[in-house]
């Protein structure tokens, strides 16, 4: 089957005129239009763009050219990341009809490698939540059971790559959006270090957290995907080059962490053993497995939960009826505020401002927001111990297996305890990567890999190794 | 429990029409989240310098130049509502 190859499948069968760029897309579109109506991975599909970056590939091969790894490859993009002259809701009616005027950076860098990019996915609004369930646009299923959700907020994204309508895809991951929806989705998920991959084009949600990572079938795929989006951007100032490339190391001398904090009560018990099986297998190839600890892990989600609203809060300031999207009549200013704001933005967004406006307010900044910096400080400051004495961490991506849709929706506090391992890595802006570990009946759990700040290579090649084992 | 009166008052600060019972439901919801966040008090951070970024990092200036969206461009100007 066409729709199930890799990046590098793909790749060489194009090469080898196995198949058509233009056999390749059209496979990918008709699984969409076969399977897309009971998962709801995508919010727009440009076909015609799609069929005509493929035909020119299918050009280039014609004429004997050397063609790139990801040319002729089918990508899906998460609609947080603008495409030129294409649609970008970020999944809420404030951006219904919004239409970027420009290539974010990540988009610009695929389109030079001639990837095909055959749609938009789904997320939750803004990128606030944990199920792709906060969409304005309806949730989307995930493929191992659609009575479950996929994970979020790149829901669309790790649902699209796991039901072969598009062979890889790029989310956003703030405080786990990456990672947890490819653990949901049995998919590989990559969050860069902060820094590594340019967000010049992503829509600013949290600003000292947020970075773009691909969703792929393999660690391979990832890799090729994280190499070609990665890099300094001069329209992104927070980015930067990565000063470290050589990530050879053999097993044997690795050192491996397992924080004791990451297996506690709440955690599945079934996740728990799958986590720990995976981890005994780098034992047996030779590793050396150490109990670390962390011990301000208990504070980060808090802590996580005053940064993140408090920046959203400042960032969705520019909706404003005015100068973006969503506009709604009113007698005055103020009301054309309050009723923009009010009416464009769904229930979750509204609560992450109005609690980023509260711990920013006087006289609560200090006791909420600025104490929650400090605890981030502390954070960062347990994983530099850490990583004096252990090479990467390995733990449970999420505590608990895909959920049922609706089952934490109404209690917001419920869904964002979900996001209790994958927060600490974006408060210290560390690499980290889910990988699928096994399953729980049909349903697949995720391993999850930390590494120190620039260290990708180096927990790729890790995941590799474990995909051999 | 945080008031009804201090819910409606940040509501304005960040310019969200809500309804009344809206009021009411995001009085539950932040009481109930701002009672978990209490265990940031718990930790000790005296003397611990506060973190707003992962990267140290100096200021990285470029050109301000404004991208317009698909809306209306009169005489190179966009249009909007009258706010003065």
């Amino acid at each position: 089957m066409l729709t199930e190859l890799t990046i590098a499948q793909a790749h060489q069968g194009l090469k080898k005129k196995q198949f058509s760029a233009l056999e390749l897309c059209q496979a990918h579109l008709n699984k969409i239009k076969e399977q897309d109506k009971s998962i709801h991975a995508f919010l727009s599909v440009d076909e015609s763009a799609a069929l005509t970056q493929a035909k020119k590939i299918d050009d280039l091969l014609a004429t004997g050219q050397e063609i790139s790894l990801l040319a002729g490859i089918s990508a899906a993009i998460k609609d947080n990341i603008l495409i030129e002259n294409v649609k970008c809701t970020a999944g809420s009616r404030m951006l219904e009809n919004y239409v970027a005027p420009y290539d974010a950076t990540v988009v610009a860098k695929l389109k030079k490698q001639g990837a095909i990019i055959l749609g938009k996915t789904n997320l939750d609004e803004f990128a606030m939540g944990s199920s792709t369930e906060n969409s304005a646009f309806g949730p989307t299923r995930n493929p191992h059971d659609l009575t479950r959700v996929p994970g979020g907020t790149s829901g669309g994204s790790a649902a699209a790559v796991a039901a072969d309508m598009s062979i890889y895809a790029l989310g956003s991951d703030t405080g786990g959006s990456v990672r947890q929806p490819a653990s949901f989705c049995g998919v590989v998920g990559l969050k860069p270090t902060y820094g590594a991959v340019s967000r010049y084009g992503l829509i600013a949600f949290a600003s000292s957290l947020d970075q773009i990572g691909p969703i792929t079938k393999t660690v391979e795929d990832a890799k090729i995907v994280f190499e070609a989006i990665a890099g300094q951007d001069p329209l992104d100032s927070t980015s930067v080059e990565s000063k470290i490339r050589n990530s050879k190391f053999e097993i044997r001398n690795l050192k491996i962490g397992m924080p004791k904090e990451y297996f506690v009560k709440g955690i599945d018990p079934s996740i728990e053993r799958l986590v720990k099986e995976a981890i005994r297998k780098y034992e047996k190839a030779g590793a050396k497995l150490i109990e670390v600890s962390l011990p301000h892990t208990e504070a980060a989600l808090p802590a996580y939960y005053m940064i993140n609203p408090s920046e959203a809060s400042a960032n969705l300031a520019r909706y404003d009826g005015i100068k973006y999207g969503y506009a709604a009549l009113g007698k005055d200013l103020m009301e054309v505020y309050l009723k923009s704001r009010g009416q464009g933005f769904g229930p979750e967004v509204r609560r992450r401002i109005m609690l980023g406006t509260y711990a920013l307010s006087s006289g609560y900044y200090e006791a909420y927001y600025l104490r929650a910096q400090k605890v981030r400080t502390q954070i960062i400051n347990d994983f530099k111990k850490v990583f004096q004495k252990v090479d990467v961490l390995l733990t449970p991506t999420s505590p608990v297996l895909p959920f049922k849709l609706g089952e934490k929706i109404k209690d917001p506090l419920s869904m964002y305890l979900v996001d209790v391992y994958t927060v600490s890595v974006n408060l210290a802006g560390l690499p980290a990567l889910s990988l699928p570990c096994g399953k729980v009946g049909a349903l697949p759990v995720g391993l999850q890999m930390i590494g120190q700040p620039f260290s990708e290579h180096k927990i790729l090649a890790l995941a590799e190794i474990f995909e051999q084992l | 429990m945080i008031t009804k009166e201090a819910v409606k008052h940040i509501a304005q600060l960040a310019r969200l029409g809500l309804s009344e019972k809206e009021i009411g439901k995001y009085q539950k919801e932040l009481s109930s989240i701002l009672d978990y966040v209490e265990k940031l008090k718990r930790v000790d951070v005296s003397g611990v310098e506060a973190t707003s970024h992962p990267l140290s990092m100096e200021n990285v200036m470029r050109k301000d130049e404004v991208l317009s969206s698909k809306k209306k461009l009169i005489e190179g100007y966009l249009k909007v509502k009258s706010i003065l």
